[in-house]
C-alpha cells in the first residue's frame, strides 16, 4: 500500500473574498493544504480582511502577490509560485488541484482524495492538440502558439487586433520551442505531484516560461503542454465542471441549479454566482456510502447548456419578437411550421374550404389575405392568438400576421390565395421551405365571367389580375425556390379535376389515403371558351388559362 | 462610400439629439424639487428604480413590495403634484427618495426630462431601472433568481441594456367589475394577455423594435394600426453619464442601448413588463387623463379608451391566454432567456 493521498490546492482569487474565504475552509476542512494567491490589485483592506478570517487554520499559505490580468503570462506565474509553495513545505502533498474562489466543491473532498487514490499515477488535465480545431470558443487556435502577444485582451482590444494583423500581414511566425507539441485545455487541471515538479524543474524552464509569456493565454496551454513532455499517464478531461458559451464566457451556476449539479455526480464546479446562498448553504454534499465512488457524468448539465447556447446561436424558427428579429435570409427557419397555399380552388369551388375541411388534419382558413377582410376559419372577428381580422391591420404587419399565426397554432395551416389578395409575402413564402404551394394559373376567369359587371370593367380586372398572376408565376418559376410548388393550368385541372385534389389531400395530410369520394360541386365552365375569346376580341389575350375551344358550336357565336 | 456617409452622418444626428435632450433635462433640473434625498445611503452596486407618479397611491404599496423582492435597492420617486396622499405614503418608506415637481408632465416630455436629469445626476455607475406604478418586470428565471443575479449576469457578458415589451394585462369581464384594493396583486383581477398579435418593425436610425400590437391595438387602433401605442421597452441600463431616454422607455441613446435583438437568427435575453393599466381605477383615470391633455398624441389614446367605456368595455377574447409564470411567456415566444441557462 502506497502513501495516503494528500490533496494540496492552488487557490487563486481576486474579488468576492468572503466567498473565496468560506471556499478556502472547506478545501482545508476537507484535509487540503491550500496555497492562495490574491491578485495585487484586491485593496489590502480587504486582503487584511481574508488573512484575518482564515488565521485559525494551519495548512494555509499565502502566495507573493501578483498583478494577474486575464489571459496574460501573469496568471501562470502566479499557479507556478502557489504550486512551488506547496510541494517545498507539504512533502506529504500526492496531487494538486487548481481551484479558484468561484469553483465550488460539489462532493467532500475525502470523496476527490479517494478517487485520486484508485486511479494511482493518472493526471487529470484537459489537453487536446492545438493543430486539432474545435476546443478553443471563439478564440483563436494554433495561432496562439505561432504570434507574439504583448498585450492585453481585455484592456487593449484595438491594439491587440492590430497587432495580430501586421503580424499576419508581414508574416511574422515564432519557432515553438524543440520538443513541445502545442496543446490546450482547461486551466482548472489536477496534476500528480511528480509531474508538477518535473514541470516546475524542467532544466529547460527558462526557456519555455520566455516562450509562453508572450503566447496567447498561456494559463489554458502552458501546463497542459508541459505535461504531454512529464507526465506518464494523462487523462485528459477536467474535474472542474465549467462550460462555456459561444462567446467564451463560462455559465454561472445559479441556486436552482443545485438538483442538476448534484445528480452530476462532479467534484467541483464553476462559475457559481456568489449570491447563491443556496448553492453555498448545500455543497459540499454527502450522498452516503453507496454513492462515495460514483463517477462524475456532467452529460446531463452539458446538455441543458448546449441547448442554451444553441438558442442564443439559432434561435427557434418563426420566431419573431423583442429580442429575435432576423435580417432577411439569416432566419434560420422562416415560419415554424408547415402550411399550405391554394391558389384558384375557391375560384372553381364555391364551397371548397368546408370539402377540404372535412378532409385534412388541418385548419382551412379562406383568403386570409383578402382586400376587404382576413377569412379565419370560421370567419372568427378574432383570430387564433389574438390576431386582428381588420385587413388594415393584417397587412400593417403582414410578415408577422403570417408568422405569428402559424406559431401560435398547433396544427397546419391552410389557407386560400389569389392575384386578388395582397401580395406582400409572395417571395416570403416561395422561399420557405415549410410552404406547399398549389396553383391553378387562371381560375379567376371563372367568377369573372359569372359575375353582372359590365365587360369593359371586366376586362380591365382581368387584364390586372393576369398581370399580378404573371408576376407570381416568374417567382414560382424562379431559382430560389425552397417550398413544394404545384401548378396547373385551369384546362389541364379541370380536364381532370378529381385525381388533382385527391393528390391535394394527400400531400396535405401524408399518410392518409383518401376514398374517392364526392369531388366538390364545380362551377359552370360552359362557357369559358367563348368568354375568353371575347377577351381576346377585345383585345386583351388570355395567357393562363390553356386551351378552351373559342366555339364548340354555331350557338356559341350568339353569346 | 455613400453608406458609410450616410451611417456617419446618422451618428452625428444622433449625438446631437442625444445631447439635446440631455441638455433639456440638465435645463429643467430646477423643475424637480427635492422633498426627502437619501442617495448617500444607497451602496455602490445597489439596483436604482426610478418612477414618476401621480394620484398613484392605491397602487404604490404592491409595486414597492414587487420591485423589492425582486432586488431593487432604492427607489427614486418623482411626485407630479399628487393630491391623493401618495406622497406621505412614500415618505414613510426608508428606501425611496423623492422628488416633487409641480410642472407639466407635457412639457416634460411625459416626465422624460425629469426622469433623465435623476438618471443623470445619481444612475451613473448602476443599474437602472425606468417604470411607471402600473408596469412589473418578469424577467427569464425571476422565480428562482434575482434581480442582482440577472444584472451580474449582463454585467459579465458585456450587455449594457435589457429590454421588456408591455405586455398588457386585463381582466375577464368588463373593466371595473373588481374593485382594485390597495396592496393586492393586481395580477389576480387583470389576469389575461394576447399571446400572438404583435407586430414588429424596425426603426433604422435609432436602431430599436417597434412593436405595436395586443388589446389595445386590436380593440381601438384596428383600422389605424400605426398610431396604436408602442410596446417596445428598454427599462433595465447600466447608466453611464452621457446616456439619454428619448421617448419614454421605447428608446435611449446612444445607439447600442436599442440594439438587445439578434439580426443573425439568434435570441438574446428579453423580459416583459406586465401592464396593469385596466384595473377598475383605469375608468376614473382615464376621464381625468383626457379632460388633462397631458398625455402622449393629445391623449389620443385615452379618447379611444373613453369612447369604449361608453358600452363597457371588455378586452377577453376566445384566444385570450391566463398569465402563468415567464416559462409560459417564453413558450409563447414573448421572451427569451437567451443563453442564461
Amino acid at each position: 500500500m502506497t502513501a495516503p493521498t494528500r490533496l494540496g490546492v492552488v487557490f487563486l482569487c481576486h474579488d468576492e473574498l468572503a466567498v473565496a474565504s468560506s471556499m478556502v475552509r472547506i478545501w482545508h476542512d476537507g484535509g487540503a493544504a491550500v496555497a492562495i494567491h490574491v491578485d495585487r490589485r484586491t485593496r489590502g483592506k480587504r486582503y487584511n480582511a481574508m488573512c484575518q478570517s482564515l488565521a485559525d487554520l494551519d495548512n494555509v499559505e499565502w502566495a507573493d502577490r501578483r498583478e494577474c490580468d486575464w489571459g496574460m503570462f501573469s496568471m501562470v506565474e502566479a499557479t507556478q509560485s502557489a504550486a512551488a509553495i506547496l510541494l517545498e513545505n507539504y512533502p506529504d502533498v500526492t496531487h494538486v488541484i487548481v481551484a479558484s474562489g468561484s469553483c465550488l466543491p460539489l462532493r467532500p473532498v475525502r470523496e476527490l482524495c479517494d478517487y485520486l487514490a484508485r486511479h494511482p499515477g493518472v493526471d487529470f488535465i484537459e489537453s487536446v492538440t492545438a493543430m486539432d480545431v474545435g476546443w478553443t470558443v471563439g478564440g483563436l487556435n494554433i495561432e496562439r502558439f505561432e504570434r507574439y502577444y504583448p498585450v492585453s485582451w481585455r484592456k487593449r482590444r484595438m491594439l491587440f487586433d492590430w497587432l495580430v494583423q501586421a503580424q499576419r500581414r508581414i508574416g511574422l511566425r515564432r519557432r515553438i520551442p524543440r520538443g513541445l507539441v502545442p496543446h490546450l485545455g482547461s486551466q482548472w487541471w489536477c496534476l500528480t505531484r511528480e509531474t508538477l515538479s518535473a514541470i516546475l524543474t524542467d532544466p529547460r524552464r527558462g526557456e519555455f516560461d520566455r516562450y509562453f509569456r508572450w503566447s496567447w493565454i498561456p494559463d489554458e496551454s502552458y501546463f497542459q503542454t508541459l505535461a504531454r513532455r512529464h507526465s506518464t499517464r494523462i487523462e485528459s478531461r477536467s474535474l472542474t465542471l465549467a462550460n462555456f458559451d459561444d462567446q467564451g464566457k463560462p455559465y454561472i451556476l445559479y441556486g436552482d441549479h443545485a438538483e442538476m449539479l448534484a445528480l452530476s455526480r462532479c467534484f467541483v464546479a464553476r462559475k457559481f454566482w456568489p449570491g447563491a446562498t443556496e448553492l453555498l448553504a448545500r455543497f459540499p454534499e454527502d450522498a452516503g456510502p453507496a454513492h462515495a465512488q460514483d463517477e462524475p457524468d456532467p452529460a446531463h448539465i452539458e446538455r441543458i447548456i448546449g441547448a442554451a447556447v444553441m438558442r442564443r446561436r439559432l434561435g427557434r424558427p418563426g420566431l419573431y419578437m423583442q429580442s429575435r428579429f432576423p435580417k432577411k435570409d439569416r432566419e434560420n427557419g422562416k415560419t415554424a411550421g408547415s402550411y399550405a397555399v391554394l391558389q384558384g380552388f375557391t375560384d372553381l369551388f364555391p364551397d371548397f374550404e368546408h370539402w377540404l375541411q372535412a378532409r385534412v388534419d388541418a385548419d382551412v382558413h379562406g383568403h386570409l389575405f383578402a382586400p376587404d377582410a382576413v377569412e379565419f376559419a370560421g370567419r372568427p372577428e378574432i383570430g387564433p392568438g389574438g390576431l386582428s381580422s381588420h385587413p388594415e391591420t393584417r397587412d400593417y404587419d403582414p410578415f408577422g400576421f403570417l408568422t405569428s399565426l402559424i406559431r401560435i397554432t398547433d396544427r397546419s395551416q391552410v389557407f386560400q390565395y389569389a392575384p386578388r389578395d395582397a401580395q406582400d409575402l409572395s417571395w416570403f413564402m416561395v422561399t420557405d421551405p415549410n410552404a406547399t404551394i398549389r396553383v391553378v394559373t387562371g381560375a379567376w376567369i371563372v367568377p369573372l365571367m359569372h359575375s353582372d359587371m359590365p365587360f369593359d370593367d371586366v376586362r380591365r380586372i382581368a387584364a390586372k389580375l393576369q398581370r399580378i398572376e404573371l408576376g407570381q408565376l416568374d417567382i414560382l418559376r424562379s431559382v430560389w425556390v425552397k417550398a413544394d410548388v404545384e401548378v396547373w393550368e385551369l384546362a389541364d385541372f379541370v380536364s381532370r379535376p378529381a385525381a388533382i385534389l385527391q393528390r391535394i389531400v394527400r400531400d396535405l395530410t401524408p399518410g392518409s389515403w383518401p376514398l374517392y369520394d364526392q369531388p366538390p360541386v364545380l362551377r359552370d365552365l360552359d362557357q369559358v371558351g367563348r368568354f375568353l375569346q371575347r377577351l381576346r376580341n377585345a383585345g386583351l389575350q388570355p395567357r393562363l388559362m390553356g386551351d378552351f375551344p373559342a366555339t364548340r358550336s354555331e350557338q356559341d357565336w350568339h353569346v | 462610400m455613400a453608406i458609410r456617409i450616410g451611417s456617419t452622418l446618422n451618428a452625428l444626428r444622433l449625438r446631437a439629439t442625444r445631447q439635446w435632450y440631455l441638455g433639456r433635462a440638465l435645463r429643467r433640473r430646477k423643475q424637480v424639487q427635492p422633498v426627502r434625498v437619501l442617495m448617500k445611503t444607497v451602496p455602490r452596486d445597489a439596483i436604482l428604480c426610478f418612477v414618476t407618479q401621480r394620484n398613484e397611491a392605491v397602487r404604490l404599496p404592491f409595486f414597492l413590495d414587487y420591485y423589492r423582492n425582486l432586488g431593487v435597492g432604492h427607489f427614486l420617486f418623482v411626485d407630479n403634484n399628487s393630491d391623493d396622499g401618495s406622497a406621505d405614503f412614500l415618505l414613510k418608506q426608508k428606501d425611496v427618495s423623492l422628488w416633487r415637481t409641480t410642472t407639466s408632465y407635457k412639457a416634460a416630455r411625459f416626465g422624460m426630462d425629469w426622469i433623465n436629469w435623476l438618471l443623470f445626476r445619481y444612475g451613473t455607475g448602476h443599474w437602472c431601472l425606468t417604470v411607471d406604478p402600473d408596469e412589473f418586470l418578469v424577467f427569464p428565471h425571476c422565480d428562482t433568481r434575482s434581480l442582482q443575479a440577472l444584472t451580474h449576469w449582463m454585467s459579465t457578458s458585456a450587455i449594457k441594456s435589457f429590454p421588456a415589451m408591455l405586455l398588457d394585462m386585463y381582466p375577464d369581464g368588463r373593466i371595473g367589475d373588481q374593485p382594485y384594493r390597495a396592496g393586492q396583486n393586481p395580477m389576480e383581477i387583470a389576469r389575461y394577455f394576447d399571446p400572438a398579435n404583435y407586430m414588429v418593425h424596425k426603426n433604422g436610425r435609432y436602431g430599436n423594435l417597434w412593436i405595436q400590437g395586443g388589446p389595445r391595438a386590436r380593440s381601438f387602433f384596428g383600422r389605424t394600426p400605426e398610431r396604436a401605442p408602442a410596446l417596445n421597452k428598454i427599462p433595465l441600463i447600466r447608466w453611464k453619464r452621457n446616456y439619454a431616454y428619448i421617448s419614454s422607455t421605447h428608446m435611449a441613446l446612444p445607439r447600442a442601448l436599442n440594439i438587445v435583438y439578434d439580426e443573425d437568427g439568434g435570441e438574446r435575453i428579453s423580459g416583459v413588463l406586465l401592464h396593469a393599466k385596466f384595473l377598475s381605477s383605469f375608468i376614473e383615470k382615464s376621464s381625468e387623463e383626457m379632460e388633462r391633455g397631458e398625455h402622449y398624441a393629445d391623449s389620443q389614446e385615452y379618447q379611444a379608451y373613453s369612447a369604449a367605456l361608453q358600452d363597457d368595455m371588455t378586452l377577453l377574447t376566445g384566444e385570450s391566454r391566463e398569465f402563468e409564470d415567464w416559462r409560459q411567456l417564453e413558450h409563447l415566444g414573448l421572451i427569451s432567456s437567451g443563453n442564461w441557462a
